[in-house]
Order: C-alpha cells, then structure tokens, then sequence
C-alpha cells in the first residue's frame, strides 16, 4: 500500500482576450504581433508620468469567470501593486490584486471529488524576455506586445490527489473558460499556464484521503512548486515525476527543498529553477493610480446576466433530455453561442423524431464534414438528413445483385463461413458498389448472410 | 510687461498694442539676464523656436482666443514634454526625451500658451529647499544667499522676477506653496483630481497635484480654468465639471466663517510669520469675515502620516528608474532621494507594514474626518505655510529633519485631497516675503478664489517686485 499521499493546489493564469490591454488602450493581441514592441504605449512601457486605467471589459469578465466558478465576489474591490525586479516587468511593479480579489470560494467539480477554488483575481501580464545570440554576442531582448494584456489567475485550495486529478481540473477549467468566450487559452504560445503546488504527506495510520482536505490536518511544512507548464500532459507527467522524486527523499528521511522547480519535457524529468526557502517580500500596497472599484446592483446585475447556464448544467440537461454522452459531445463545441446552437440542432433533430446520439456520431466521427456554426439548424439538419437517406431499392433487386457479388468472390464468401467476420464489409462494399446505391448497412448485412446460408 | 496681469496682457495682444513675439522677446531677456544667477530653469527652448511659435500666434490670434492665447509660459520639470527633455531635477533622467506631452501641457498649448522652458526642482519632487536638484542650486530673489523653497523652486522664482506670465508647479506636500510663499507670489494646491496627472512624474501618486503659479489669485482663476477637468488618462481625475472660477472674483465674503486651527501656531513657528499671518486675518475681519478658533488633534502625528505614505509610495513609483531603457543608474540618486526610497520600502516591508504604511493610513482617515469637521464649521483654514523663514543655503541640505518639517502646515492638507491657496501676506524684518494659507472644502477653489482676490485687493503684498529686481531698476 502506497504510503504517502500527494496533495496539490493550483494556479492557473489565463490570459483574456479583450480588444485592448488591460491598462491602456494598446491592441491586446500578443500572438498575431508582426514585430516586437508594436503594441505599446507610455504606459504599458512605464514610461515616466504614465498612469494606468483599468479595462471595464476585463473586469467583467473575471466576475463573470468567477460567478460561472460558483465564487463569491467582492463588491468593493481594489488592485494592488506587487513589486519585483525584472526586466520585463517594466514599472518595477505588477498591478494585481492582494487581499481583496474579485472572486472567491468557488469550485470545480472533477469525477475524483471536488476543487475548491480559493480566489480568482485579476492582474497584468509582463514583457517576454527573448534569449538569442546577435551578432555572435548572446544578448536578452525584450518584446513588450504582453506586457499589460489581462491576465487571470485561478488558485485552488491544495485540494487535488492525484495527477490525473489535476489533468481533469485543469481540462474542465479550460473547458469552462473557453464556453464563457473570454480566452483562447492557447497553451502552447502561453495564452494559458499552469502551476502545481506539489507535496506528500504520509498517511496518519494509512488512511487514504479521498476528498477535501479534513480540517485541523496540517499540511506538509515543504511544497515544491511547478511552474510554466503549456500541456496538460506535461503536468500530469511532471507531477508523477514529482511523487517519486520527493517520495524518495521522504524515504531516505529527508525533507524536499522548498523551490520552483521547471519540466524537461524531452527528458520528462523535473529540474530545480529556485530556492524558495524565505517567502519573497512583494511589499503590497493599493495602487493610488486607481480608484476601487464598487459594483453597483446595475452593474453587477449586468454582468450576473451575462453568465450563460453553466456548462454542468447544459451537459446534465443534455444528458436527460436527448441521451446525450458528456464525453463525446464536448467534442462538437467549446463556446456558449455554439452550445445554443447544438441547442437548436438538438431540438430540431428531437421534434423531428432523429436520433440524436446518430447525428452526433456522424459529427464526431467525421462520416459528415460539416460546420455546425456557420449555418442555421434547419440547413445542417437538411444536409445530415441527406447524408444518411438511403436509396429505395427491393429486397427482389439486391439479391440479384448478392447472388452476383457471391460468385464472383468465392474467396471471402470462404472466409465468412469460416467465421472471418470482417469479410462482410468488403461484401457489403461490393454491393452497394454494383448497386450504385446508398443501402442501409445493416440491411446488407442481412440479407448477404442468408443468401449464404 | 510682464509685471501685467494675464487678463491685461490678453487685452493688449487683442488690441495689437502688444504681439506675442514681444513677450516672448521680453521673456527671453529677463531669462539671460538674470538666470545665470537665479538658476530657475533646467531646460530653456531654443528662443528662435519660440519666437516663431510666437509669430505664429500672432499671425493666428483670434477675437475669441484663450485668455493665454501667445502668452509664454514655464513648467516644472516634472511634467513631460515632446520638445524638451524632462528630467524631474535628476541626473539619472538628464537625456531623458518623451515621446508625448503631458496632459497639462497638452491643455495649455492648445490654448494658445508658449512653452518656453522647464523649471528647476528638488529631483523628484523631494525636498522642500530645492537644494536637492542636480542641477544649479536656484536662489531666493529676495535674497540671493537663501533658498527659494521647493520642490517647486525654479516656477517660483521664474514667476517672482517676470521670466514669465505664469508657470505650472507641482504639490506634494508644499511644493507650489512653500515656495510660492518664500518668493512672495500666489500658488494654488488644487483638490485631488482637479486637474489631470498624466504625465507628471510620479513623486507620491495619492498626494500629486498639478498646479498652477502666477503674481496674483486672479491669474490662478482664469489657469484654473483651463488646466482642470477629466481626463480618461488619470483614472484619478474628477468628472465634476469645470467652474469658470474667474466668476469668483467679487462679490463678498461678509458673514464667512475663517477657522485658525490651534495646532498650525503652536511650537515650532517661527514669531516673525505667526505676527505677519494674524495682522493679515484683521484684513478678512475687516472684509467682514467671522473669526474662530478650531482644533485637529490629530495633526501633530501630519508629518508622521504624511512621510510615511509619500515615502512608500515613492519608493514604488522610482522602481521604473532602473536604467534598462531610459535613464541613467540607480547609484546615481541622490541621497535624499536614496534616504526617502529606503525609508518608503522599510515600510511597506513585511513585518513592518502593519505598524507603518497600514497605520498611517487609518490615521489619514482620521485625519481627513477631522478636517471635514473643522469645515462643516468653517468656509475656510487660515494658516502659515511654513514653519520657517527662507533658510541660508546649505542650513537646509545638511539637516533632512528640518527639510521635512518645512511640510508641517502643507502636507496634511495633500493628505485631505482638499484645496489650499497661498497668498503673500507681508514681509519680515529682513525683507524676507511670507505667505499665508488658505484651506477649503473639496473641490472649493472658487471660493477659495474669492478669499484671496478680496484680500488682494485689500493688499499689495503681492506686488511687491523682489530685491534683485529693483536693484536692476
């Protein structure tokens, strides 16, 4: 029996897909950039005199974010300035928010048990620092196109078990925010990224925890975190990884290091960036550039019914209504215009007395190349239902045509009997082929097998 | 010439009696004759560049232009600007060009106003002597041995010896009016997000004003007017809308209530300004206001709170000085300036934020209620400016203590956010100018306005040429 349990708490930041940035009215568009430092202003460069003046949108959206999560939300907040030297951090200081996020005690549900988020806050990102060779000379360029996009960060309760389970967790938040239309999360280029608090603790007499963290049990006095993680396997990988490695040093009777530590996807081994043995001192204080914010009934009425039935509830409701499998149909949308849409294809299909799970197979599996967005109901049902119509031939006219196919391929009529049951297809295949129709499978099938009786 | 009012000189270039050209002509000449030894100006534009921006409005001048349309005009060097370096009064910003214009700057440019150069200052606004600037120390033009007071010294004495019409001084905690008072012009404190701070470089963000410096209230009135307003750069800048504070110039103020605030005339004050300042109150008497005696118990910790909020606050807006991009090393700050971004970090460190930047700031609530209690009786504050006369150069510099208290009157009133006029209201026995005070409620000017323009027309204090300008004559 295993010994130790991991235990892990998350932070994840998402980077908002906003017009403009998140202090200025620079385009907020980092990706698609042609050059370096295009997308800059005084003040997203903390040029001397610039002050910042916070995105209405952005802070919308991570209430918004926040509701969907089931998190309270502060109706008098503020932003923060965390200071820190680094040279894509332009100001000397992030603007964030300290001890009054916009959102928090929220959760996730995973099929292990429970995340429950403890805040959801929202901040600025920084420059990227690019490390290349000019000239011969290695040099440190800066591109400032980021520097002041929106930026959210989701930090959980260290309420997660199992890598598998912080795979999940992440999966489902992305899924959540890409249904709210507020993000690509394009992992890859850093539009979203992840990060694991990782630690063991070993069992009191065996007991394994299952779900939530049982209140009064102390945490373990170390933590190794994981950061700059861009793929949910990478993490699930690099937290693995972690077990062991920290599983060891527990057994030789060590304590882990307390230190941020990065993922050699190459190698799939973890490796120590920093030791984070005293807590680093960011001197947060409100930033007097900007007035608090107070959320009105108006506004906040405005944002709460901007949040569209939550994506639980759109799969359950699914679920009942139309037998719909959760894991299969999640793969036909991401965002809440498209689930209103397969909405009304559902009911359309329904009224229609289609089957529904059909036409999503037919989706899914690529039988119908078809985009679901681009046009309304009516039309994608009309072109589905063409696409499965079968022709109007008798049962008189196809065994003349099986007779036919029988004689002529003696060999796999030899291996069906034999019970190669595979040889139907190609069977099937001919027929319809001579045919020059469009028959419905299982039909053939039937029909083939006791002409070869 | 510009001895004259503002609303004089745009009478007479609306008349073509007078051009712009020969005010910028004029500016010039009190600039070479007397700025190598006064020491006002950092940065001066070059004059033919001026002068044909003066052609130019000449050429341009409308019947309905601006009241400052073709007049020149100074600014501190805390204000950023296109066409001149901006060096906030540091060597670590002495090739420091930026690529946009502050939104003062940008405001009176499109009235018509001729930028024609940038004023010396303590570097980033710190001190109260301006003898903390990289720069030529500026000296008092009532005595060219004394310090012109500061942060916003260079405006004060380009205003005082007729450089120029007007020039636009920043507050922090006394920075347009100690100097205002020490070289007996008019200055003016405006409420918190009166007037827009974008491009102005940041000394304490919560406690930044911009404003403007002139020979008389009735200047400040028609600056006012033009600098104020929102600003969708300074999420900090007020919707109110605008007044037009010229209209505050008459009427009366018989029947006012003008509160003396205990704690501004106890220890500390120097006799010569405490005497000069109640004979100047028998002047608002005898304008038929009402005289009383009010208290803020909690003033005496002003300094206390005020420091230690400026100071964490500044240290937070220098971080951006690194010298990565722009500027020069950070070894290169001076050691007030070093002195004030220690002292601002140690308290807004952990283990220490609780008992210093988180304490000042309850007590700043406090002390914002008492203020709004003291004015819920009274219409205004009367008080000095400074504790002290004009120091001797280099008294100041050698003692950072005495260099803070020289805010004791002023800084509480930044950390109020409410408006404070400075006046001059007579002379000591060395002729050393002295200024008083006047505090209102938020977003008061106006009436602060009317006090100070009544009292000047009562009074000529203010017109009183300094020293090294009568001996020119």
């Amino acid at each position: 029996m295993n010994k130790y349990q991991v235990i892990i708490g998350m932070e994840v930041h998402v980077e908002l897909k906003t017009n403009s940035k998140m202090f200025c009215g620079c385009k907020n568009d980092p990706f698609h950039a042609e050059k370096p430092n295009i997308y800059t202003c005084p003040v997203c460069l903390g040029l001397p005199g610039a002050l910042p003046v916070a995105n209405k949108r952005a802070i919308e959206w991570t209430v918004k974010l926040g509701l969907a999560l089931g998190c309270k939300i502060n109706l008098f907040s503020k932003f923060d300035r965390k200071h820190y030297f680094y040279p894509d951090l332009p100001k000397g200081y992030q603007i964030s928010q300290y001890d009054l996020p916009f959102c928090y005690d929220g959760k996730v549900e995973t099929s292990f048990g429970p995340v429950g988020i403890t805040r959801v806050h929202l901040e600025e990102d920084t420059g990227k620092l690019i490390h290349q060779k000019v000239n011969g000379r290695d040099v440190s360029l800066i591109d400032f196109n980021r520097s002041s996009v929106p930026l959210i960060e989701i930090v959980t309760e260290p309420e997660i078990y199992s890598s598998a389970q912080a795979k999940e967790y992440a999966k489902k938040l992305r899924q959540i925010i890409r249904y709210l239309d507020i993000s690509n999360c394009d992992m890859e280029k850093g539009g979203m990224r992840l990060e694991a608090n990782i630690s063991l603790q070993s069992h009191p007499k065996g007991v394994q925890i299952q779900t939530g963290h049982p209140k009064g049990v102390r945490l373990p006095n170390y933590k190794v975190e994981l950061k700059n993680i861009n793929s949910f396997r990478f993490l699930e990988r690099g937290i693995e990884y972690e077990i062991e490695r920290q599983k060891e040093i527990l057994e030789a009777g060590k304590t882990p290091d307390q230190e941020t530590r990065g993922f050699n996807a190459e190698k799939g081994i973890t490796y120590s960036q920093r030791s984070k043995e005293s807590a680093e001192d960011y001197r947060y204080f409100p930033d007097p550039d900007l007035p608090p914010i107070r959320f009105d009934d108006k506004w906040f009425g405005e944002i709460k019914s901007s949040v569209p039935e939550l994506l639980d509830e759109v799969f359950s409701r699914w679920e009942k209504d139309y037998k719909v499998d959760r894991k299969i149909v999640e793969l036909l949308f991401e965002t809440t215009e498209e689930a209103k849409k397969l909405d009304e294809i559902f009911s359309n299909l329904s009224n229609q007395k289609l089957p529904i799970d059909k036409f999503i197979n037919t989706i899914v599996n690529k039988k119908l190349t078809i985009n679901l967005f681009d046009k309304n109901a009516e039309e994608i049902i009309n072109i589905y239902k063409k696409s499965v119509q079968v022709d109007d031939v008798s049962d008189e006219d196809l065994k003349k045509i099986i007779t036919k196919v029988v004689s002529l391929n003696p060999k796999a009529v030899g291996d069906l009997k034999a019970g190669k049951v595979q040889s139907i297809n190609f069977l099937v295949g001919q027929v319809m082929c001579k045919a020059k129709k469009k028959i419905e499978f299982s039909r053939l099938v039937r029909l083939i097998q006791s002409s070869i009786k | 010439m510009l001895n004259k009012s503002i609303k004089e000189l745009s009478e007479l270039l609306n008349k073509k009696e007078i051009s712009s050209v020969d005010l910028v002509k004029e500016t010039y000449s009190q600039i070479e004759k007397l700025d190598q030894k006064l020491h006002s100006f950092i940065t001066v534009k070059d004059k033919n560049i001026a002068l044909k921006e003066a052609e130019g409005k000449d050429k341009n001048r409308k019947s309905d232009s601006l009241i400052i349309y073709g007049l020149p005009f100074a600014i501190k060097d805390a204000y950023v600007t296109k066409d001149l370096r901006t060096t906030a009064g540091s060597i670590i910003l002495n090739d420091y060009h930026s690529p946009y214009n502050a939104t003062v700057v940008e405001k009176l440019a499109k009235a018509g106003g001729i930028l024609i150069g940038k004023n010396n200052m303590d570097n980033w606004g710190h001190g109260a002597s301006n003898e903390n600037t990289n720069y030529e120390v500026p000296h008092n033009p009532w005595d060219m041995e004394r310090i012109t007071g500061g942060s916003s010294g260079g405006s004060a004495v380009a205003v005082a010896t007729r450089m120029t019409p007007f020039a636009i001084g920043e507050d922090t905690g006394g920075s347009i009016r100690n100097p205002s008072s020490m070289c007996n012009i008019s200055g003016l404190k405006v409420t918190y997000g009166r007037v827009s701070r974008y491009g102005a470089i940041a000394y304490a963000s919560s406690l930044d004003t911009v404003g403007p410096m002139a020979k008389s209230v009735e200047d400040l009135s028609y600056l006012l007017e033009i600098m104020a307003g929102h600003d969708d750069y300074d999420a900090t800048s007020s919707r109110l809308p605008v007044e037009k504070y010229s209209k505050y110039l008459s009427g009366s103020i018989k029947g006012k209530i003008i509160g003396l605030p205990k704690e501004f005339f106890g220890e500390g004050l120097d006799p010569e300004i405490k005497k000069t300042v109640l004979t100047a109150i028998k002047v608002f008497e005898k304008l038929g206001a009402k005289i009383i005696e009010v208290s803020l118990p909690h003033f005496v910790y002003g300094v206390s709170i005020y420091y230690l909020i400026a100071l964490s606050e500044t240290s937070s807006n220098l971080g951006r000085y690194d010298s990565f991009r722009f500027g020069d090393k950070r070894d290169l700050f001076s050691n007030e300036s070093t002195r004030r971004i220690l002292l601002g970090t140690y308290a807004l460190s952990a283990g220490y934020a609780d008992k210093l930047y988180k304490k000042a700031q309850k007590l700043r609530t406090i002390l914002i209620q008492e203020y709004e209690e003291a004015l819920k009786i009274c219409d205004v504050l009367l008080s000095p400016v400074t504790p002290s006369l004009p120091s001797k150069i280099g008294e100041m510099i050698s003692d950072p203590l005495k260099n803070l208290l020289e805010d004791l009157y002023t800084g509480t009133v930044n950390l109020v956010g409410a408006p404070a006029l400075v006046i001059p209201a007579g002379f000591s026995e060395k002729n050393l100018p002295i200024g008083l005070q006047i505090v209102g409620k938020k977003f008061s000017e106006g009436e602060l306005f009317q006090f100070g323009y009544l009292y000047q027309q009562e009074t000529d204090w203010h017109k009183r040429l300094p020293t090294i300008l009568k001996n020119e004559k």
